[in-house]
């Protein structure tokens, strides 16, 4: 069906967003490679000077880089774990016929609604404070003493947060993934006498494997650049038990004003997540070629 | 066709930002602690009697305004007519050029009657780059009813050692009260902003007069040692996550038995509004160590100074004048009472007699100013000033770093030494990189 | 329902799914009654029954101006999401359409305009914002925000748009129908809850979109996100009011999510049906 005439108009169809993005890359990424060929930090304008790849040795000196970047990665698979798990029971429990089917789903999907800096917040100081929030009053009810989230789970306690915050996303993709299931082909199998574990194995699991593949693709994209929440709630400590990548490069950018060190920061993130992404193609991108 | 919108847009804002200028519209960035919450309050009293000026407020949180202002300040943005920032930022941005001398505050303006302390740390050659708003050092809150209760009696001049027993005896783990209350939270301006101060008292320094870090040194064992411990025997749960904020709570609430901290935090536990102990504190200036000479040389103010960006220089003195000035304390005063006028910048404050009457810590927190000295933090001579920081720029990063650390020993997940052997290889590595050790 | 279901199981799923449902929806709860208590009532441990006092909103109003940030957050998100569909409709409904080996790589290489991380850009883009004179206003931001989300937006659109079968596409050339007859008549009808839910998605991410909005504002175009981090911690307590200010700052979007749930739901699919 594509004809010559198509196809230019296809191309002339793409342009728009293909330049905008390719602008979009290019110039801050170049930016981005220039300064961190550079000794430049911003309280002290006046000395700069060329570094070679000393800005990239210094970065990934850093003692806290390598746990930093385990880190990234507990923080993306712990929150997909959590998503994807929880998402897809949520999903199927919403979809069994039950009572106020509406405004479950409202309530479940109200977390995406929410600011990250919001969640983090109400989190920190309402629900996981040692003192005033509401764990600490289950647990001093039960005569229990009290847990210290973000300082005996620090990384925990924000996969936590994030992985609250995207629930509903993967929630809704799955659902909406699970609704599309034919009602004829679920039926059959139970006429067949599949209970629901079978059915679940057999039929609904392949069946969302399409659902999941777009979920963990979208959120690991989103993950990899969380720091708000660790900000607000844990500055990445105690010690460097919750600084992920990321975090890193903002401290070191915007807390050290490492102009070279941030900008190097950023160029290894960016391969990294590349690398991320080749491999999250490789594993999980044939589910998407259908 | 984007392009186009992209460069229309751009020129339409720059010619919003022409006409605004016209119009005399000062934008001030400011902090949103209450004091400065209240000023935003009053500012119709400003415009009032300066019809030709307009207003623009940016409040935010302290840590995105710092960010925010630095920014602005060193890529030279422009967007600010006056910013609120500390005494660490005002002597290394006016090195920079960055802020304008205030020589415009007016003759009424009096700035002797400034607090020699406050205005030698704002002052770069003798001229004031930013003008004081609100002071503080630090001292010790003491629960009374708490001492009396257990038979001690708070000296004239405590000694941690002092401290140390008197929390521990008044650590209460069955009614939830905690005999000591410090930060313990991450951030150069959190947790390490007490530590330092600790250290300085202990007799410890950052840097010697090479740049070389000290933490392998024996008065930075001792210093952080004994935080922990006292934070293990006497400390609240959870202190590891706790900052000013979080020990103001629990000790409004009750829960602390002491609390070392800003002195400005004196006018919220003394209020009964907020303060279920409001009638029940004490106050007594900060510890030193047995032998050592020195109260930790706690400083802190938040300024207001004009960026040399700004346009509307005549108009931003004008309203830090205003600011500033013995009238606004006075307005102040009138309005919400003298227990809530900003502390810490003028002399003439603690010697009027409505004030003393109306705040019971005025005197020891005049005591705890004149007891800090930023030039000279602790014993040992140092190449920087800065009592619970240090006044250069990559102090920032570093303080946290470090307060990571730090703040891991607290909640028990290293060991002083192990913390501090880190905080020792960081330190030297960022100060060898910043070039300070050749 | 086809499925047989008896009364007793109902009422099983039922319960858990609604466990469930408030456990998830209980910090959002909480944070709005919080709003409600005094900043005493607020620390004083656990309970669900305010004192129903509204000074917490009342001081939040006086302190900052609730109305400027919320209309900014409207503008920037409503235009940014206008924008962004404006350059992604074609795009995707080329890629749906007229498929050749690259698409897919070019989907790829749009996603991964994302990864890098804002901090790290955030001086190069503040001197581009500077030069161009583009610091606090509403047209830089808009800008800003069409360009973070218009590798979802195509994605999004993209996905579902291939769910039209193409076989409509051929009757309708068949017919004699032009290229825009085809568009106006057969396609947009089809393609309008995938459109909807996209921009409602969109909506919320840049409504929810809390780095660029408040290091690039100062006064004119701060929208929520920087009115929200004038009430994060200030001195004193500040849970009750921080919670009144969070209510407001999620409630416009947190009612619209409420409303048009059933049109976000059948377009966000993101071509995880088949």
């Amino acid at each position: 069906m594509a004809t010559q005439n198509t196809r230019t108009l296809a191309r002339l169809m793409m342009a728009p967003s293909v330049v905008v993005l390719l602008i979009w890359m290019a110039v801050p990424l170049a930016m981005t490679l220039y300064y961190s060929f550079q000794n430049y930090n911003l309280l002290t304008p006046q000395n700069v000077s060329f570094a070679g790849f000393f800005n990239y040795q210094y970065f990934y000196t850093d003692p806290a880089f390598f746990q930093s970047i385990w880190n990234t990665l507990l923080l993306v698979l712990g929150v997909l774990a959590i998503t994807v798990i929880g998402g897809t029971a949520i999903a199927l429990l919403i979809d069994q016929p039950i009572f106020g089917q509406g405004i479950v789903r409202i309530l479940v999907i109200s977390p995406f609604f929410v600011m990250p800096p919001v969640a983090a917040l109400i989190w920190k100081n309402m629900i996981m404070h040692p003192g005033y929030g509401v764990f600490a009053d289950i647990a001093k009810f039960f005569g229990v003493q009290p847990i210290d989230w973000f300082a005996q789970y620090p990384l925990f306690s924000v996969i936590i947060i994030v992985a609250w915050q995207w629930l509903p996303f993967a929630t809704l993709i799955l659902l909406t993934a699970l609704q599309s299931l034919d009602s004829e082909q679920r039926e059959a199998a139970e006429m067949d006498g599949a209970n629901f574990f079978n059915r679940f194995i057999y039929l609904t699991i392949p069946h969302l494997s399409r659902a999941v593949t777009v979920v963990i693709l979208i959120q690991t994209i989103f993950l990899l650049g969380i720091y708000a929440e660790i900000l607000v709630t844990t500055n990445g400590g105690p010690g460097y038990a919750s600084t992920n990548l990321t975090f890193l490069i903002y401290r070191t950018a915007r807390l050290g004003y490492d102009v070279g060190g941030g900008a190097a920061g950023g160029i290894i993130a960016v391969v990294l997540a590349n690398i991320v992404a080749i491999f999250l193609m490789r594993a999980v991108g044939k589910n998407l070629d259908k | 066709m984007t392009l186009k919108t992209f460069l229309l847009g751009a020129c339409s804002a720059l010619a919003f930002v022409a006409t605004t200028a016209s119009a005399e519209t000062l934008t001030i960035a400011t902090v949103n602690n209450g004091d400065m919450v209240r000023m935003q309050g009053l500012t119709a009293e400003f415009t009032k009697a300066n019809p030709d000026i307009q207003v623009n407020w940016v409040t935010l949180e302290e840590n995105v305004l710092r960010e925010r202002v630095t920014t602005d300040i060193a890529a030279n943005g422009g967007q600010y007519d006056i910013v609120t920032i500390g005494n660490y930022e005002v002597p290394i941005w006016a090195k920079q050029n960055w802020l304008l001398p205030l020589d415009g505050l007016g003759d009424k303006y009096d700035m002797d009657d400034l607090l020699p302390a406050i205005r030698g740390g704002l002052s770069v050659d003798s001229k004031l780059y930013a003008a004081p708003f609100y002071g503080e050092s630090a001292m010790i809150m003491y629960r009374k009813d708490l001492f009396e209760k257990a038979g001690l009696k708070m000296p004239e001049s405590p000694t941690w050692e002092f401290i140390a027993d008197a929390a521990k005896k008044i650590t209460d783990r069955g009614n939830d009260v905690s005999g000591m209350c410090l930060r313990g939270k991450a951030g150069w301006g959190e947790n390490m902003a007490f530590v330092s101060a600790l250290n300085n008292s202990f007799g410890g320094r950052w840097f010697d007069e090479n740049w070389k870090p000290q933490f392998d040194q024996p008065e930075w064992k001792a210093s952080l040692q004994f935080y922990a411990d006292l934070m293990k025997d006497s400390g609240p749960s959870g202190a590891s996550s706790n900052g000013f904020n979080e020990n103001l709570t629990l000790f409004q609430q009750g829960k602390c038995g002491m609390w070392i901290d800003a002195t400005v935090a004196a006018s919220f536990v003394s209020n009964p509004k907020d303060s279920k102990v409001a009638d029940k504190v004490g106050y007594a200036i900060f510890p030193t160590k047995e032998g050592v000479a020195n109260h930790g040389n706690w400083l802190w103010s938040w300024n207001l100074a004009v960026p040399a960006s700004s346009q509307k220089a005549e108009a931003a003195q004008k309203f830090i004048s205003w600011a500033t000035s013995k009238e606004y304390t006075t307005l102040v005063a009138a309005k919400e009472g003298w227990a809530n006028v900003p502390p810490g910048t003028r002399t003439s404050l603690y010697k009027n007699a409505d004030y003393q009457k109306a705040a019971a810590f005025a005197a020891p927190t005049l005591a705890a100013m004149d007891a800090a000295d930023i030039t000279k933090p602790t014993i040992k001579p140092v190449p920087y000033t800065g009592g619970q920081f240090v006044a250069i720029p990559e102090f920032q990063a570093l303080g946290t770093t470090v307060g990571q650390l730090f703040s891991a020993v607290i909640a028990g997940q290293s060991t002083v030494d192990d913390a501090l052997a880190a905080a020792q290889a960081t330190a030297t590595r960022d100060m060898t990189r910043a070039g300070y050790i050749k | 329902m086809a499925r047989s279901v008896t009364t007793g199981a109902k009422i099983g799923w039922s319960i858990a799914a609604w466990v469930v449902a408030l456990l998830i929806f209980f910090p959002i709860l909480y944070a709005v009654i919080t709003s409600l208590k005094t900043e005493q009532e607020a620390i004083a441990g656990f309970s669900l029954i305010p004192s129903g006092t509204f000074e917490n909103y009342i001081t939040v109003q006086t302190q900052r101006d609730y109305f400027k940030p919320f209309m900014n957050s409207v503008i920037l998100s409503v235009g940014s999401t206008i924008l962004a569909l404006i350059i992604a409709i074609p795009s995707a409904w080329a890629m749906a359409f007229a498929p050749t080996k690259r698409t897919k790589d070019i989907l790829m290489w749009m996603l991964s305009t994302k990864m890098m991380p804002s901090v790290a850009v955030l001086l190069p883009i503040f001197i581009i914002f500077r030069t161009f004179g583009l610091l606090d206003s509403r047209v830089g931001l808009t800008i800003m925000l069409t360009l973070i989300n218009l590798p979802i937006v195509v994605w999004m659109l993209y996905t579902y748009f291939r769910e039209i079968p193409g076989e409509i596409l051929e009757a309708a050339r068949m017919d004699g129908a032009s290229l825009w007859k085809e568009i106006v008549y057969v396609l947009t009808p089809m393609a309008i809850p995938g459109i909807a839910s996209t921009l409602l998605l969109n909506i919320i991410l840049a409504w929810n979109e809390a780095f660029w909005t408040i290091q690039l504002t100062t006064t004119n175009a701060a929208p929520l996100t920087a009115f929200i981090a004038s009430f994060s911690s200030p001195q004193g307590l500040f849970w009750a009011k921080l919670s009144a200010a969070s209510t407001m700052a999620i409630a416009p979007i947190l009612i619209l999510g409420w409303f048009s749930q059933k049109q976000l739901v059948r377009g966000l699919t993101f071509g995880a049906v088949k």
